[in-house]
């Protein structure tokens, strides 16, 4: 007990003291897990909502496949995206391997599934209360697909939430892709991982305190404001 | 657009014939209502009539011009209205917007219509926190704002309480003296005398009758028609 109760001390102090290693792996872990989640909802709220709304041939197939990447195993997406990126691969010549910008690539394929597949579900129940309206209206199904969008944006905050969870507690991905280089592309998942190995709890401690507390805060944020507005519009 | 003109439609899904063989020429000028029981198929008539629904045999014609850059001359109000999570002028500008109405002129239109169905104090308030009533005036106004050739109504007053429903009563009629044609559906014999010109009477999917509504009340020519008038239409 003694042993867990210095290292939370340490921890503290770490994070107190601004430790610079340490707020450079969070920096990191932040900026790569929030642009992987911007491009995947970029993405997946679109395919989301074409899903929702059209019937084509192959859908269901298209459904269930989304349904099954949602619980996509982050190391495999990690050693796909390595056998593309690596030397040999086709996409070699990029020189992206261990980069930030391959745990970008990497998050952002498991996140895509997330925001595409709870968005679908969402955006469908939407669709069936709208459908008779819009059309009537003379909708497009583009035009429909973007008041589909704006007008469940409260529920697709937490839609985007669950794909930032996702990007932000993987260890798996990042750390085959990005190879967790010191001060290059070690984010916080992968530092825990390796600094528990080595014995350093205190460092390994206050990067999942923060962690912790960096995902506590931004949904706390989104759930307050999402309460705010539905009570407000309604 | 007018008159409307259908011949020999049939609607049928999962099977079941929903409607079945209709023919009927509706032309401007009187408020037509399609009355008849649960299940008569007069709401799937009404879509079939709007285009939400294409009949599977038969023809639905209009006749005269169609300039495709006007407005759609047609609109439709729902049992429920659906609200958009905007305000409630942000719901009718949606609607003209749709239509293509210059932006300019959107709000100036939308304004207007707000104050005729006497919404013009909550036209800023968000749409879905307006009652149920304010919310079918809402949706009323909105399709009041194309300024259609042809308005349909299905049950528009259903889930309504006595004074909302005689309000939408009232602007219906405000929209048909305004020059748009009504075509509404109601299981509601009192709404039908109050508000008809002319009646289509639907039974199981069939027209039994398409008379004036003097003739329809006082000699209906139907047993089903008769039946339903003295509330004693069987279960089916």
């Amino acid at each position: 007990m003694g042993d867990i109760g210095s290292a939370f001390a340490e921890a503290a102090g770490l994070i107190l003291a601004a430790d610079r290693t340490l707020y450079g792996i969070v920096q990191l872990s932040l900026a790569v897990s929030m642009t992987a989640v911007a491009v995947a909802t970029a993405i997946g709220l679109p395919l989301g909502a074409l899903l929702a709304i059209r019937r084509f041939p192959g859908r269901q197939v298209l459904l269930v496949t989304l349904n099954a990447l949602m619980g996509l195993p982050p190391v495999v997406v990690g050693l796909l995206v390595y056998l593309m990126l690596s030397r040999a691969g086709p996409l070699g010549d990029l020189g992206l391997l261990f980069t930030p910008e391959a745990m970008i690539i990497a998050q952002t394929i498991l996140v895509i599934p997330i925001v595409a597949g709870l968005s679908r579900q969402v955006l469908e129940d939407a669709w069936r209360e709208y459908e008779e309206q819009l059309r009537s209206l003379g909708a497009t199904a583009s035009t429909a697909a973007a008041t589909l969008l704006w007008d469940t944006r409260y529920s697709l905050v937490t839609v985007v939430l669950a794909g930032f969870g996702r990007a932000a507690a993987e260890v798996g991905a990042v750390m085959i892709v990005g190879g967790n280089i010191d001060g290059v592309t070690r984010v916080m998942t992968t530092a825990i991982s390796l600094e528990t190995s080595k014995g350093d709890l205190p460092l390994a401690l206050g990067l999942g305190m923060i962690l912790l507390a960096a995902v506590f805060v931004i949904n706390a944020a989104a759930q307050i404001i999402k309460s705010a507005a539905v009570r407000r519009y309604g | 657009m007018l008159p409307l003109i259908l011949e020999n439609v049939s609607f049928a899904a999962g099977g079941r014939t929903i409607i079945d063989g209709v023919s009927f020429e509706l032309a401007a000028g009187p408020r037509t209502v399609i009355l008849g029981p649960n299940g008569a198929g007069k709401s799937v008539l009404m879509r079939l009539c709007h285009g939400l629904l294409s009949p599977t045999a038969g023809r639905i014609d209009w006749r005269g011009t169609r300039d495709e850059r006007r407005p759609r001359a047609q609109a439709m109000v729902f049992q429920r209205p659906v609200m958009l999570r905007r305000s409630a002028l942000g719901n009718v500008t949606y609607g003209l917007k749709l239509a293509n109405v210059p932006k300019a002129e959107r709000e100036r239109r939308a304004r207007a219509v707000l104050d005729a169905v006497g919404l013009g104090a909550v036209g800023d308030r968000p749409a879905r926190v307006l009652s149920g009533g304010e919310q079918q005036k809402l949706a009323l106004a909105r399709a009041w704002a194309l300024e259609p050739e042809v308005l349909f109504l299905d049950e528009p007053t259903a889930n309504l309480d006595p004074g909302a429903t005689r309000e939408v009563e009232r602007i219906v009629g405000d929209i048909h003296s305004s020059g748009t044609k009504i075509v509404m559906t109601t299981h509601n014999l009192g709404q039908a005398r109050r508000l008809a010109d002319e009646i289509l009477f639907m039974s199981a999917g069939r027209l039994a009758e398409h008379a004036p509504v003097e003739r329809f009340f006082a000699q209906p020519a139907t047993a089903e028609a008769a039946a339903f008038i003295k509330g004693e239409l069987p279960w089916d």
